[in-house]
């Protein structure tokens, strides 16, 4: 099946995105959701303030979800979800719309991505606590398995451990604990209504084994890559055969889609990115024992910013071109009999197992989040030093740099996509017209009920949530009530746990500098590191925040879901010389401004760095609101960022510290920070 | 505050005065100085320290030192969001200062504790720091105390949260005037450690998610049993859960104001002054200094003379003085 990961801007603008899409040969639904709706809040929350559309689209109620769908018939389509935290809600509003357009749920056919471990490890986009996020994934598997049968309640994703920085090994037995727990859970959920170890039990077993679905990345090592995808098929069946009791062969393929690898993308020279992109995949299809069976690609320019409609067409005509006009669907399985792949995929699955052993000890991967982290963290340290260092060559930018202008690039808006700012606003409106139009009474009743469900773990919150949605509540509804019961969560940020600095790094003549400011400022240079807004992708800002420890510096480290006045009473109360803001989201226009004003309306004066995807043309609207320096995907040496940050307090000393004006008219005003 | 920044900034006296009239917006400059190892920066915290010393005050400061220690993972920052919101709700203001372990090997430290605890970033009562152990072996940094001690003038409770067990409730014992260690269910070190005498006993003894039940109950019982035998049976053990419904909050609160200072908290204030002194002396003048003034004994018999009102610099320039050292 082929797809393009898609959605911006408005319920709207996406419906026409897909329309146009499936006109062009794509055969089944990918949507993206914005921020605030994968986080579960509405767009006139503090939160969503400048995420609003940005990265997918915004989805705040039934409404929003019947003009999405709007002309597209659902009994058809195949639908991709990439929704995690709020899946539940998600999948309601669907099966909703698809009744008002009298087509039965049992016929719906699709994916929810549904899957939380990860977001704690590496995405980020959570909701709710560990226990209680299992609790419903487990509720959604047993709702689905019964009622939406052709639905896949959730992908178990390696994709975002890749791209977080896990190894081919880490990747596998990541993903594979992970649904080892997503398995037990649904178990437990299942015993609870039918006899443990009874023939029913076991069928529904069966059912839910078979319904697991995996979303993997693929690399640009295709070859090494290609033989993890084996390992995992084999991991998988062994799974299901010894822990689960599974007989059916059809249950027990290993089914898997695919999007393929964004971190190895670069900023620099990004044309060279579509040849990485038809080599990855390469590696999820060469071999036909571990074929992919859906493949989303991304866009040349996904280390720019947001691509456009042209963008990803390229990306599915990639995909056409390798189904249609090479010869690789015409073999049966080409590595068979391979000694050198055979002895590949032995070699990782041999690491695999003593990897998932190691989680296995630690009780489990809900138990293990912390220390997967931390892991993760290590990896993806180890691989920028390999690119710092140039024993990773990354052609375009740490090796054959010097370029023609590109003529790709060469458009007012530098090739790529920018929502109008202007549409938050109007989701803003539209979201209290629909509050005001809507039955409240009927609204009041299936929240209180919702939240009584959830007091109660043998209720499935399906239900509730289905009512819920059919009522007319919104997604920060929702969300909130389910956030009232179980509490809020901020996951392990890993960080604490990463080793020291690798020897290789030569870190002296750097903290050498950092204790001659030392000197000079009379403490210890001391630096947040926070990301505001809600993008969760926090790789970038871990780096940062390890590094300068590294350097000799004191890091507070905030991590993700900053508001600006968070961020501002944090650099207050701190006391720190300087301030590392990372967004990815796009949403940089408006919340960096507003962490500026934050600052000083706090009366810190420190300066404050930017490290992003920060699109060219935006660089100088930053620096105007005050930024000292922006640095992005290109800038991948973090010593030298470092060094940057050092000179840049050297040189500016005497705006460098936090303090808050000891004046007493201003003694109030920076209180209030 | 670098000698060229913004001059009132660094001016010690004018943010002690403020303190002193409770106002809680000199906080972060507060800690600026204190933390600052430049010799002015000294000079001006000197001049800070003086504005909030028990003569200035007229008495002790009014604030609250509360030590909270515990071994990594006992569940102390959610404990600490839960208290925040109990103390805010009942109208205090509450100053926090984070101790992390630092990375000494390149002498940077990640600061994590701040991500951890909970709280409303525009609540104008709650002043959180984060600073790193710092370099001494044995004893909380100089500026972590003189921060307790400055930041008691103006907020009503002062928390200094630190990691470990067996040594850290001795260091913050010398700051505190009431002392919690936090342990989670089925901890068995603590309890071997409290048997053995390698930990002092604490004010209060919290144990953490009480949700667990039976096991919670277990470690309270088991607690509660070792502390009767040391002759202890005062000490509450409160067991308190931050799962929704929060449990045990309110009596932890209640124990922690009854328990404030063993009762006395001048005599406990008292005994913190001369301890820093002491340390602080040894800090700077090391063995030499020390065998100057005749050993440790000599050195606590003269601070016993010393008039109860002094600071600790006075305390120290006292022992200098009596050394020969100054």
């Amino acid at each position: 099946m082929m797809r393009t990961y898609a959605g911006h801007s408005t319920a709207k603008a996406s419906n026409e995105l897909y329309r146009r899409n499936l006109a062009k040969g794509q055969t089944g639904l990918s949507v993206a959701f914005d921020l605030p709706t994968q986080t579960g809040y509405d767009p006139d929350d503090e939160l969503a303030r400048g995420e609003v559309g940005k990265v997918g689209v915004p989805i705040s109620h039934r409404g929003d979800m019947d003009t999405l769908m709007e002309g597209i018939p659902l009994g058809e389509m195949n639908t991709s979800m990439t929704i995690n935290a709020t899946a539940a809600w998600l999948l309601a509003l669907y099966v909703v719309v698809a009744e008002e357009q009298g087509v039965a749920q049992d016929s719906l056919q699709g994916t929810t991505q549904n899957d939380i471990i990860k977001e704690f490890l590496a995405r980020g986009t959570y909701a709710f606590p560990p226990a209680a996020s299992m609790r419903l994934i487990a509720d959604m598997i047993a709702y689905t398995v019964e009622h939406v049968p052709r639905w896949n309640p959730i992908n178990i994703c390696s994709y975002h451990l890749q791209e977080a920085g896990a190894t081919p090994v880490q990747e596998i037995a990541y993903a594979m604990s992970n649904a080892i727990a997503v398995l037990d859970s649904a178990r437990a959920r299942v015993e609870r209504a039918h006899e443990p170890g009874g023939a029913e039990a076991q069928q529904l077993m069966e059912e839910v084994f078979g319904r697991i679905s995996f979303f993997v990345n693929a690399g640009v090592r295709f070859v090494e890559e290609h033989a993890k995808l084996r390992a995992m098929s084999i991991l998988w069946e062994e799974l299901g055969r010894e822990r689960y009791g599974v007989q059916d062969r059809r249950h027990l393929r290993f089914r898997y889609g695919v999007q393929v690898n964004s971190l190895g993308l670069t900023e620099a020279q990004p044309e060279n990115n579509v040849q990485r992109i038809v080599l990855e995949a390469l590696a999820v299809t060469l071999g036909r024992d571990a074929r992919a069976r859906a493949i989303q690609l991304p866009a040349w320019n996904e280390a720019l910013g947001l691509p456009r409609p042209w963008d990803q067409q390229w990306s599915l005509r990639i995909q056409q071109v390798l189904a249609y006009e090479t010869d690789i669907l015409e073999y049966p399985d080409i590595f068979e009999g391979s000694i050198v792949m055979d002895g590949l995929v032995a070699e990782l699955l041999d690491g695999a197992r003593a990897e998932m052993a190691v989680v296995a000890e630690h009780g489990g991967a809900v138990e293990a989040v912390a220390y997967m982290k931390g892991a993760l963290v290590d990896s993806h340290r180890e691989r920028i030093r390999r690119i710092e260092t140039g024993e990773q060559v990354v052609v375009g930018q740490n090796r054959f740099t010097e370029t023609e202008e590109s003529p790709l690039t060469a458009d007012a808006e530098g090739g790529i996509l920018v929502v109008d700012p202007a549409i938050e606003a109007q989701q803003i409106e539209d979201v209290r017209a629909w509050r005001a139009g809507r039955d409240q009474a009927a609204v009041d009743a299936a929240l209180a009920e919702l939240a009584q469900a959830a007091r109660d773990e043998n209720e499935n919150l399906m239900v509730a949530t289905i009512a819920a949605a059919r009522a007319g509540a919104t997604t920060g509804e929702w969300a909130r009530t389910l956030r009232d019961v179980f509490g809020s969560y901020r996951a392990p940020t890993g960080v604490g746990e990463a080793a020291a600095a690798p020897a290789d790094i030569d870190l002296a003549e750097l903290r050498e500098e950092v204790a001659r400011l030392e000197e000079k400022l009379g403490r210890r240079p001391k630096i947040l590191v926070g990301k505001p807004g809600l993008d969760g992708h926090s790789n970038g800002a871990e780096q940062i925040a390890v590094r300068a420890r590294d350097a000799g510096m004191d890091v507070v480290y905030e991590g993700i879901r900053l508001t600006p006045a968070q961020i501002a009473a944090s650099a207050l109360q701190e006391g720190v010389h300087v301030i590392g803001l990372s967004i990815l989201s796009g949403s940089h226009r408006e919340l960096i401004p507003a962490v500026i004003d934050a600052l000083r309306e706090a009366g810190v004066t420190a300066p404050v760095v930017v490290g992003g995807i920060i699109p060219e043309q935006d660089v100088a609207a930053l620096r105007a609101a005050g930024v000292a320096a922006v640095y992005t995907p290109k800038d991948f040496d973090i010593t030298q960022i470092m060094r940057d940050i050092v000179e840049l307090l050297d040189r500016d000393g005497t705006a460098a510290n936090g303090a808050a004006p000891v004046a007493p008219s201003a003694a109030s005003a920076s209180s209030a920070a | 505050m670098n000698g060229t920044a913004r001059p009132q900034d660094g001016d010690g006296a004018a943010l002690g005065t403020r303190l002193r009239e409770r106002d809680l917006g000199a906080a972060p400059a507060t800690l600026n100085l204190l933390e600052s190892a430049t010799r002015e920066d000294r000079e001006q915290a000197a001049a800070l320290l003086a504005e909030v010393s028990p003569a200035a005050l007229g008495g002790e400061a009014p604030g609250h030192v509360i030590g909270i220690t515990g071994p990594p993972g006992a569940g102390k920052s959610t404990l600490l969001s839960a208290l925040l919101r109990a103390w805010r709700e009942n109208g205090q203001t509450v100053a926090v200062l984070a101790v992390d372990p630092s990375s000494r090997r390149s002498g940077g430290s990640l600061l994590g504790d701040r991500a951890r605890i909970d709280f409303d970033a525009h609540d104008r009562g709650v002043f959180i720091r984060s600073t790193s152990a710092g370099e001494r072996l044995g004893g909380l940094a100089w500026a972590t105390r003189a921060a307790a001690h400055a930041l008691a003038a103006a907020f009503d409770v002062v928390v200094i949260e630190t990691v470990g067990v067996g040594q850290a409730e001795t260091e913050v014992a010398d700051v505190a005037d009431t002392v919690a260690v936090v342990v989670q269910p089925g901890s068995g070190d603590v309890l071997q450690f409290l048997k053995a005498g390698i930990m002092e006993i604490p004010d209060v003894l919290v144990i953490t998610k009480a949700d667990l039940g039976q096991l919670a109950t277990r470690t309270r019982r088991d607690i509660a049993a070792a502390l009767r035998s040391l002759g202890s049976s005062a000490t509450p053990v409160v067991a308190v859960s931050s799962l929704s419904p929060p449990q045990g909050i309110g009596e932890l609160t209640d124990a922690l104001r009854e328990r404030r200072g063993g009762g006395d908290v001048g005599a406990r204030r008292l005994r913190a002054r001369r301890s820093a002194a002491l340390a602080d002396f040894a800090h700077e003048h090391g063995e030499r200094g020390m065998r100057a003034l005749g050993g440790r004994r000599a050195a606590e018999r003269l601070l016993a003379a010393q008039e109860p009102a002094l600071e600790t610099a006075a305390l120290v320039a006292a022992l200098e003085h009596a050394a020969g050292v100054r």
